[in-house]
């Protein structure tokens, strides 16, 4: 890659980091944040915005950042107070300067009426701020801006005669003046004098001080800027006389010529060196212009060896970037790693070696280590799900405007960590149930004061990790599902029969169901609905479930539980017809043992298996799959317990248990393709391939409840 | 002499823009984060000129050239100071700390490294 490239793809990453910074700081504010540092860091990241994008010339970015900046920089000096009106207005230049930022990225084109309303609106906040020099309208111009005096014309054909007497402050600043006269050099041809005349007798000479001073004829047909350009860093540390040369007379040809100059104050100084060193202990006097800095002979510098030394691995910083694929790479590899270990452990077993035995031994600990390598492994993958929290106070504000509903927006648990494609995948379905959370949770603000709550609604983003997954919650404190209403509308669509007698929990659920809403309704419906179909296809597509949780008039909780990783799955292998499969252990309530008793049937294949006091449909996974005709008899195998999203139990039917272990998930699809009822495969310890079930859709398909269902899970699952 | 440029920025952007321009001229490049980080690094470093940002967490630019000043084994050191804003006070606000120059972003690299040249022998 073009290394220019590279850092413009660096920059855009940086930039995605001084954003998210950028917010948090506004949101902090927001909240009485009033920190100097707080106020500063908000600051920063505009400042960095702007730096790179300068470097880059993304000019509509520079000019918004610059606006952005100056009205910062007014905060961060007092004269703008964090009212709450400023921080919602920075709030939004904040996300114009997002959008800004990625379309520069994307080489898209930027709403440019969008971030002149918010020019004006940042100007309007600080109409005395100093727009800084050059302003907005001829940013281009913003490089090395020479500090000196305006333009005089050049005396044509002539010169300058500078005289120039360093004061001490230009040493200690490490300005020399022999690279000051070297610079004048450049310009054209010059002929130096040295007026040594204040140099003092030794014993009087302070090392720290500043005896001489030069006068310097430039024969060069140089405007004055450039010859005060040289003299930019030392402005205001010396006397400085620039005038033009004819009037100050012809320049004396009878001194030094211009190759002189840089020898004549080296042998001055090749004296006063020798001597002072001799009498001052060592210690250099600043006011020796050919001496270099890297020369500097002073006592408390140990010689330049340090040179050497292994200061890099100082500089580096404590995180490295790796190329995802490499990380990938390492985790199949270990994912081969654990098979094979796995095979070698049960070949062990199958050689009969004892338990006991060191060999069996010794294969316990490779165990224990290829786990820990494994965990290891997959932690690199883990991001805290901030990312994706992150993004939501913005949508929160949008959605907010959108509807005229005033939302707080709470999160917690933003530092959990889950697999980075997880993540990844996560954010268009919480996207999706934030939006709907106040769209069609909360209800308006008028309505909430007659039910005696807060104007503001608050909605609720949290993420734990719990039991081996991570639970990602969104709560609102509206008025929960309306279920009379998503009832009516159920059987309107003909999803259930008008006289169903459904559970709280049944009719909350059916607003997962697909076909209960169309986007037509988005406005219609005073409960939930909106593509809660598509959210928990793309939640069950991450090997995830959701479920809600909703009471009359407090609101309603919808429950995501996650894998943390998309590569390993804790596995029960069972047996069926001969096949050796894998129902994913998460989905497993409870196994059981049917006794002939349970087992009712329904006609055709359909039964029912009585556990406890309900009956609950029992599928054999046998005959689901087509490995065989005709069901297992009742009383014969065992039941796996499973409970689907939204709550609904079915169990299936499996000819018995090998045992429990943890799987690495093989794509049947990359290497095979769709099949429904199979999720993935993976290889075991004896190095067979054994199908992953996709439980749900076994259970749906075996239902016949809507066979569009199954034909649009597997789509999605695709 | 490979001569070597310590830089001081909190971007990593701009760090690496630094690097491209520096290394294209020979100059050997150490980076640091943020101030503290570049008085740590020159505990093991001694370069021929320090190139820093201003506005930093943790420390900013005027409190390193301060401490940079006040250690003997660098108050020679030429130290450019790096500002987006070709504002005044804060280009006399460095020099008070004791810069020796300063770059104004954006740079291109022959502007960086004729400031260098201007500082450094």
């Amino acid at each position: 890659m073009d290394p220019l490239a590279a850092i413009r793809e660096t920059f855009f990453q940086e930039c995605e980091e001084q954003l998210a910074e950028l917010e948090a700081g506004l949101l902090a504010m927001e909240e009485g944040d009033t920190d100097p540092e707080t106020i500063n860091a908000v600051f920063r990241a505009v400042h960095s915005i702007k730096g790179g994008a300068g470097a880059f010339s993304l000019e509509a970015l520079i000019r918004f950042a610059h606006v952005f900046e100056t009205a910062m920089d007014e905060m961060r000096s007092g004269r703008l107070a964090p009212s709450p009106d400023v921080l919602k207005t920075l709030l939004r230049a904040a996300d114009v300067l997002a959008d800004l930022v990625r379309a520069a990225h994307d080489g898209d084109p930027s709403d440019d009426a969008r971030s002149a309303a918010l020019v004006d609106e940042l100007k309007a906040l600080s109409p005395d701020a100093e727009d800084g020099e050059g302003g907005e309208e001829d940013w281009g111009d913003f490089e090395f801006t020479p500090v000196g005096a305006p333009d005089a014309a050049a005396p044509a054909g002539s010169g300058w005669r500078i005289a120039f007497k360093p004061r001490a402050d230009l040493y200690a600043k490490a300005n020399e003046a022999a690279l000051v006269l070297r610079e004048l050099g450049r310009l054209g041809e010059i002929t130096v004098t040295l007026d040594a005349g204040a140099l003092p007798l030794l014993p009087d000479l302070d090392p720290e001080a500043a005896y001489l001073a030069w006068t310097i004829d430039l024969a060069a047909d140089v405007a004055e800027t450039a010859v005060r350009e040289v003299f930019e860093y030392v402005d205001g540390d010396c006397e400085l006389d620039i005038r033009p040369l004819a009037a100050a007379g012809e320049p004396d040809s009878s001194e030094a010529t211009p190759e002189a100059f840089a020898a004549a104050p080296t042998f001055d100084v090749a004296a006063l060196i020798a001597s002072v060193q001799s009498t001052a202990g060592g210690a250099a006097s600043p006011d020796l212009p050919a001496q270099s800095p890297s020369a500097d002979p002073s006592p408390t510098t140990p010689a330049r060896k340090t040179e050497q030394a292994p200061a890099a691995a100082a500089a580096a910083g404590a995180t490295i970037r790796v190329d995802l694929e490499r990380v990938d790479r390492l985790i199949d590899l270990v994912g081969e790693l654990v098979i094979n270990q796995a095979m070698l452990s049960q070949r062990v077993m199958e050689a009969g070696f004892a338990r006991a035995s060191n060999v069996a031994m010794g294969l316990d600990e490779l165990e224990q280590l290829t786990r820990e390598i494994q965990d290891s492994v997959m932690a690199i993958r883990a991001q805290p799900v901030k990312s994706v929290f992150q993004r939501m106070p913005r949508l929160v504000r949008e959605v907010a405007a959108m509807t005229g509903k005033p939302v707080r927006l709470i999160t917690e648990g933003e530092g959990t960590e889950v697999d980075k494609t997880v993540i990844e995948r996560l954010a268009d379905p919480l996207t999706h149930m934030i939006r709907n959370a106040i769209d069609h949770g909360l209800e308006s603000p008028e309505a909430r004061a007659a039910a005696g709550k807060s104007a503001e609604g608050t909605v609720r983003l949290t993420a734990a990790h719990r039991s081996g997954r991570i639970v990602i919650e969104v709560a609102d404190d509206g008025g929960g599902i309306n279920r009379a209403r998503v009832k009516a509308i159920a059987v309107e669509r003909g999803l259930i029969a008008a006289e169903a007698t459904l559970s709280d929990e049944e009719v909350d659920s059916l607003i997962f169901m697909p076909g209960f809403s169309t986007a037509s309704e988005v406005s219609d419906i005073s409960g939930r609905g909106v593509g809660m179909d598509v959210v928990r296809r793309s939640i069950q597509s991450l090997g995830g479930r959701i479920s809600i949780a909703s009471r009359p008039g407090l609101g309603s909780t919808f429950t995501m539980s996650l894998p943390l990783t998309l590569a390993v799955l804790d596995g029960m292998v069972v047996s069926v017809a001969g096949q050796t499969l894998v129902a994913p252990i998460t989905a497993i309530v409870e196994t059981l043992q049917p006794k002939p008793g349970d087992v009712h049937g329904l006609g055709g294949d359909a039964r029912v298996i009585a556990i406890r006091d309900t009956y609950t449909p029992l599928i054999d996974v046998g005959l689901a799959l087509g490995y065989r005709a005709e069901s297992l008899p009742a009383g014969q195998g065992v039941a796996l317990l499973i409970e689907g999203e939204g709550g609904a139990r079915a169990a299936i039917l499996v000819d018995a248990i090998q045992g429990q272990r943890q799987v690495v998930i093989k794509s049947l699809e990359a290497n095979y393709g769709q099949v429904p009822g199979v999720a993935a495969a993976t290889i075991l310890g004896d190095g067979r391939v054994a199908l992953i079930l996709d439980i749900d859709t076994i259970v749906a398909v075996s239902r016949g409840a809507d066979s569009t269902r199954a034909e649009k899970r597997k789509a999605a699952a695709g | 002499m490979t001569m070597t440029v310590l830089t001081v920025d909190d971007s990593r952007t701009m760090r690496e823009m630094l690097r491209l321009a520096l290394a294209g001229e020979g100059y050997r490049v150490v980076q640091a984060e943020d101030g503290v980080h570049g008085l740590e690094v020159l505990a093991n470093e001694d370069p021929t000129v320090i190139v820093t940002d201003i506005n930093m967490p943790r420390m900013d630019g005027f409190a390193f050239i301060e401490e940079v000043r006040s250690d003997p084994r660098h108050r020679a050191t030429p130290i450019l100071v790096l500002t987006t804003e070709s504002d005044a006070e804060k280009k006399a606000r460095a020099r008070m700390a004791g810069a020796t120059g300063w770059i104004v972003k954006p740079f291109n690299p022959a502007k960086l490294v004729d400031a260098i040249r201007r500082v450094a022998a």
